[in-house]
């Protein structure tokens, strides 16, 4: 026994001795991952419950979900997610690469135009939501400069148009986060083996055969990276909307993320609003879970390679 | 191998290009113009203009004037309360950041791995799912509607970026530099001091100016757990235009909007590159 | 006295052994040379006896004391690496004192021995440079001195020169060798480099996935190694390994080599006997195979000549190595640079028939 005891005590010391090393380790990574898990479990349980004002306990079982799913704001903004999702997505992939394109033919002023391109990632959603919705404003914006121009006729009113308002906020993101997509793809752009460019000139390829054969074909795993990025991005887009359309004219912008601060904060109706947090993370669940699926396959076959 | 001459290809190429970056410039041209123009002026004409006086006084009245909601001190308080929030949480995040990113890829601990694997989770877990048990959270702890809480609330999520930063930054740090400095008598904080620090900077760079960006820009949290004199400023900016609803000001509400954007602007044209490096290092996740 | 033990020592990494049962006993002074193909386990042992990994079970002991859960400092060893692993951000003397540094020994105290190191090594002129400021060698000097200046009881070595080119890898293989005879000191050193091992070890442990098939001194490791790995790893070109039969005559056993036309004959230790009748592999070393002039001592039955076909001529300078071909099989020759052979004839060369091994073909295990 008293040799155990001996054989035990440099480990006990060592312990106490490296503690402030193990609290500077663990204390941070706990409450970071802690706040993870527990968060979100909390939220789970939540809406299984009757709440509303205040957290209740008590099981209503799917009740909130079929709720929230039943009302007519979330069918909108869930359907606006669909269209804001996929075509802000197309355009800002697109937009992108046609930028990196441009940039990577060797001309001159490439940084400064870089970042001309980039300097809306800098600046918040709050504020570039308010300058688009000035520019968009038909009392005071683009319309209004065109016509006192002489043609009375423009119109250019998305912004108060219920059918229409909806792509001023595609319009918006595309220009805030091109710049991101554009930044990716000529790192990409820019890492293609060079003797892989010399073989195709060798062959006779022109610059767009080569773009279109050789060069773009490298490039589909960042663009899988920029989509996923971006549809995250679109699943949780909550500043830009409420700072460019407050979600209006009438509910015409609605997207998920305003559903849920609706529900929770303006209603009262936490079991409702943990709800519809709950589908939001499910609806990017439905876009993570490939994409984790695919890194793996991919680092495998790197693995066995 | 490209060729930089002008052949009409390549006029074609900077046309197309520069024609765009021009495009991707109006925003800030306009609300930059706009910010010295009297209201009446911009009603009169559109927000797209040249200002046909100066109305530089703009500037004066957003910063200390403005009324928004009750009080009429302009956007002052608000830019302090972003200040406070966004300097404390960038510093405590990036600080504990660093040591963990610095704990994981070059020491080995039971359930490193594991530990690791969550707190990257929360770089995809929307913040939606968080909101309700912060307010639950502040509430029982007393800092609801204080900036404390928002630094709390910061510098904890904030560690899920800055660990994966420094994580990936700090593993292409060769082991053996570790080894040889636990054999010359080196322990995890003087390795940490003497050896990981001094290779840091661009990395802490990067983080420092990923974290301040990120949280002097957040608009959620600060409009969901603060109100009135205690909000940052981006959910002033809001309050204002629902203010001014009526009445537009917006020679005046440029001038405020300019203010709030300049700090993260300068930012990101002082450290362009590193804001860049974050970007991209963010994606490759 | 006994500088180093290693008991019993397995590593596992997951469910993959990685080294098993290693025994090890090293004397002070010695230079033991643990030498292998990459991922054979030397460097992981390295790592157990420095205390930069754990063994999954099993002892370490230095200068006699059990160092299991003694931390790296503490274990009085110094260790030089692969990349060096100099400190990128002190300058050199900053690099040579950082465990003074970290020991809390006087300035005053440091200064002499940075002095005395930087003498020794001649890198005087670069203290206050950074490491990214030297050359590869000279970054290799600076890994010494730290580990020199500490005057340890256990030097390790993990691949020092493998980022050095040809020549200069030549240069600094001397100089360690210099200074271990200088100094006395006890190195265990790892390398993949045979010529390496053979040059500075007085010990070599040859290993291979993760167990130590022969430990000895260089001249019994290159002429009678245990197995047939170790036979074919050590020595360049590698000992010619062919397939022969034992058969009893007159003058003892002989193995039998090729068919046909092209036979021959070679005597063979009498510890052999058991296998008469029976398939063996014979091992002879490339210099033991030579133009028929050559002259391989007295003893009865040392010399025997052969004849076979030449098919390659490869002149190096300094010797031609000649690949011969008896009946199926091939061999190479180490013949004088003077003789000039000719394709596709049957030449004939002299045979020393007193370095032959032959080994277990199912085990791979030395028989005689």
């Amino acid at each position: 026994m008293s040799e155990t005891a001996a054989a035990r005590r440099p480990k006990v010391f060592g312990l106490v001795r490296r503690l402030p090393e193990h609290l500077t380790i663990w204390l941070p990574l706990l409450l970071a991952a802690g706040h993870i898990v527990s968060f979100s479990l909390w939220t789970l349980w939540v809406s299984f419950t009757p709440s509303t004002l205040l957290p209740e306990f008590g099981w209503v079982g799917l009740h909130n979900y079929t709720a929230v799913l039943a009302t007519r704001n979330w069918r909108i903004a869930f359907d606006n997610l669909l269209l804001f999702g996929s075509a802000f997505v197309v355009l800002s992939l697109l937009t992108g690469l046609g930028l990196a394109i441009l940039l990577d033919q060797r001309i001159r002023g490439e940084n400064v135009l870089r970042s001309i391109f980039l300097y809306p990632m800098a600046v918040s959603f709050v504020v570039t939501g308010t300058v688009w919705s000035w520019l968009l404003n038909p009392g005071v914006g683009v319309q209004k400069f065109v016509n006192d121009f002489g043609w009375m006729s423009f119109r250019f009113d998305w912004l108060i148009n219920r059918d229409m308002a909806i792509w001023t906020i595609v319009m918006a993101a595309v220009w805030q986060s091109a710049g991101f997509g554009m930044a990716l793809f000529l790192a990409g752009l820019r890492s293609v083996d060079t003797d892989l460019i010399k073989a195709a000139q060798i062959d006779g390829a022109g610059p767009f055969r080569l773009y279109r054969r050789v060069i773009l074909p490298t490039l589909w795993p960042i663009t899988v990276t920029v989509v996923v990025i971006q549809l995250q991005f679109a699943i949780t887009t909550f500043d830009l909307v409420r700072a460019l359309t407050g979600g209006g004219p009438g509910i015409a912008t609605l997207l998920p993320a305003l559903v849920v601060y609706d529900f929770m904060f303006q209603r009262g109706l936490l079991g409702r609003g943990a709800a519809a947090a709950v589908l939001m993370l499910l609806t990017l669940l439905a876009v993570l879970l490939p994409y984790a699926a695919w890194r793996h396959v991919q680092a495998r076959q790197a693995a066995r390679a | 191998m490209r060729d930089t001459t002008f052949t009409p290809g390549r006029i074609l190429i900077y046309l197309a290009v520069w024609s765009l970056a021009a495009a991707w410039l109006v925003p800030l041209a306009v609300v930059m113009l706009n910010s010295v123009r009297t209201a009446e002026e911009i009603v009169q004409t559109s927000m797209i203009g040249w200002p046909e006086h100066w109305a530089w006084d703009n500037y004066r009245t957003a910063w200390a004037d403005f009324c928004v909601a009750q009080t009429c001190a302009g956007i002052r308080p608000y830019m302090l309360n972003s200040a406070l929030v966004s300097i404390p949480a960038t510093i405590i995040s990036t600080v504990f950041g660093a040591v963990a990113g610095y704990a994981v890829s070059l020491w080995r601990f039971p359930g490193d791995r594991w530990i690791y694997g969550v707190v990257t989770l929360g770089l995809f877990l929307p913040q939606q799912m968080r909101l309700l048990p912060w307010t639950i959270v502040l509430r029982d702890v007393g800092l609801i509607n204080t900036l404390t809480g928002l630094v709390l609330i910061h510098s904890i999520q904030g560690l899920s970026f800055t660990t994966l930063f420094c994580r990936n930054y700090y593993i292409a740090i060769p082991r053996e530099l570790i080894g040889a400095a636990r054999i010359d008598g080196a322990g995890f904080f003087r390795i940490f001091r003497r050896i990981v620090l001094p290779l840091s900077p661009p990395i802490l760079i990067v983080t420092v100016i990923w974290q301040f960006t990120h949280i002097w820009n957040e608009f959620l949290y600060g409009v969901t757990f603060t109100t009135g004199q205690q909000q940052p400023v981006t959910a002033a900016l809001i309050a204002l235009s629902a203010a001014v609803a009526d009445v537009p000001q917006h020679g005046v509400q440029s001038a405020a909007v300019m203010i709030a954007a300049l700090p993260t602007l300068l930012v990101y044209l002082l450290g362009g590159r590193y804001f860049v490096r974050g970007l991209t290092a963010g994606a490759v996740k | 006295m006994s500088a180093l033990t290693v008991r019993d020592v397995t590593k596992q990494f997951g469910s993959a052994e990685v080294l098993t049962g290693i025994n090890l006993d090293i004397a002070s002074g010695e230079f033991t040379v643990l030498v292998g193909p990459s991922g054979c386990g030397k460097s992981t042992l390295l790592n157990i006896i420095a205390g930069l990994e754990r063994q999954t079970t099993g002892t370490i002991e230095i200068g006699g004391r059990v160092v299991n859960d003694v931390p790296p400092k503490d274990r009085d060893i110094a260790m030089v690496f692969q990349s060096y692993a100099l400190y990128p951000s002190m300058t050199v003397r900053q690099n040579i004192t950082f465990g003074m540094e970290c020991r809390n020994v006087p300035r005053a105290q440091r200064n002499e021995a940075v002095a005395r190191v930087a003498k020794l090594l001649q890198i005087e002129a670069m203290l206050d440079r950074k490491p990214a400021q030297l050359s590869g060698g000279q970054r290799q000097r600076v890994a010494m001195g730290r580990a020199l200046v500490r005057d340890p009881l256990l030097f390790l070595f993990d691949e020092p020169l493998s980022n050095l080119d040809a020549q200069l890898r030549t240069e600094m293989r001397m100089e360690i060798k210099q200074l271990h005879q200088r100094l006395g000191s006890t190195i265990v050193y790892v390398t993949h480099d045979q010529i390496e091992a053979m040059t500075l070890a007085t010990r070599i442990a040859v290993m291979r996935q993760g167990v130590v098939l022969q430990f000895d001194d260089p001249e019994t490791v290159y002429n009678r190694p245990a197995n047939l790995f170790v036979a074919r790893f050590m020595g360049a070109p590698p000992m010619n390994t062919l397939s022969a039969r034992l058969e009893a005559t007159s003058d003892g056993t002989v193995a039998v080599i090729g068919g046909g036309e092209t036979v021959i004959r070679f005597p063979v230790p009498a510890a052999a006997a058991s296998w008469i009748g029976r398939q063996v592999v014979l091992g002879i070393r490339p210099e033991c195979i030579a133009e028929p002039t050559r002259y391989f001592g007295d003893a009865p039955g040392a010399t025997v000549m052969i004849a076979a076909l030449v098919e390659v001529i490869e002149p190096t300078g300094a010797e031609t190595i000649v690949v011969l071909r008896i009946g199926d099989e091939r061999a190479l020759a180490r013949v004088s640079p003077d003789l000039h052979y000719r394709l596709g004839e049957t030449a004939r060369f002299a045979a020393d028939t007193r370095k032959i091994n032959l080994f277990d073909p199912e085990t791979g295990d030395r028989i005689a």
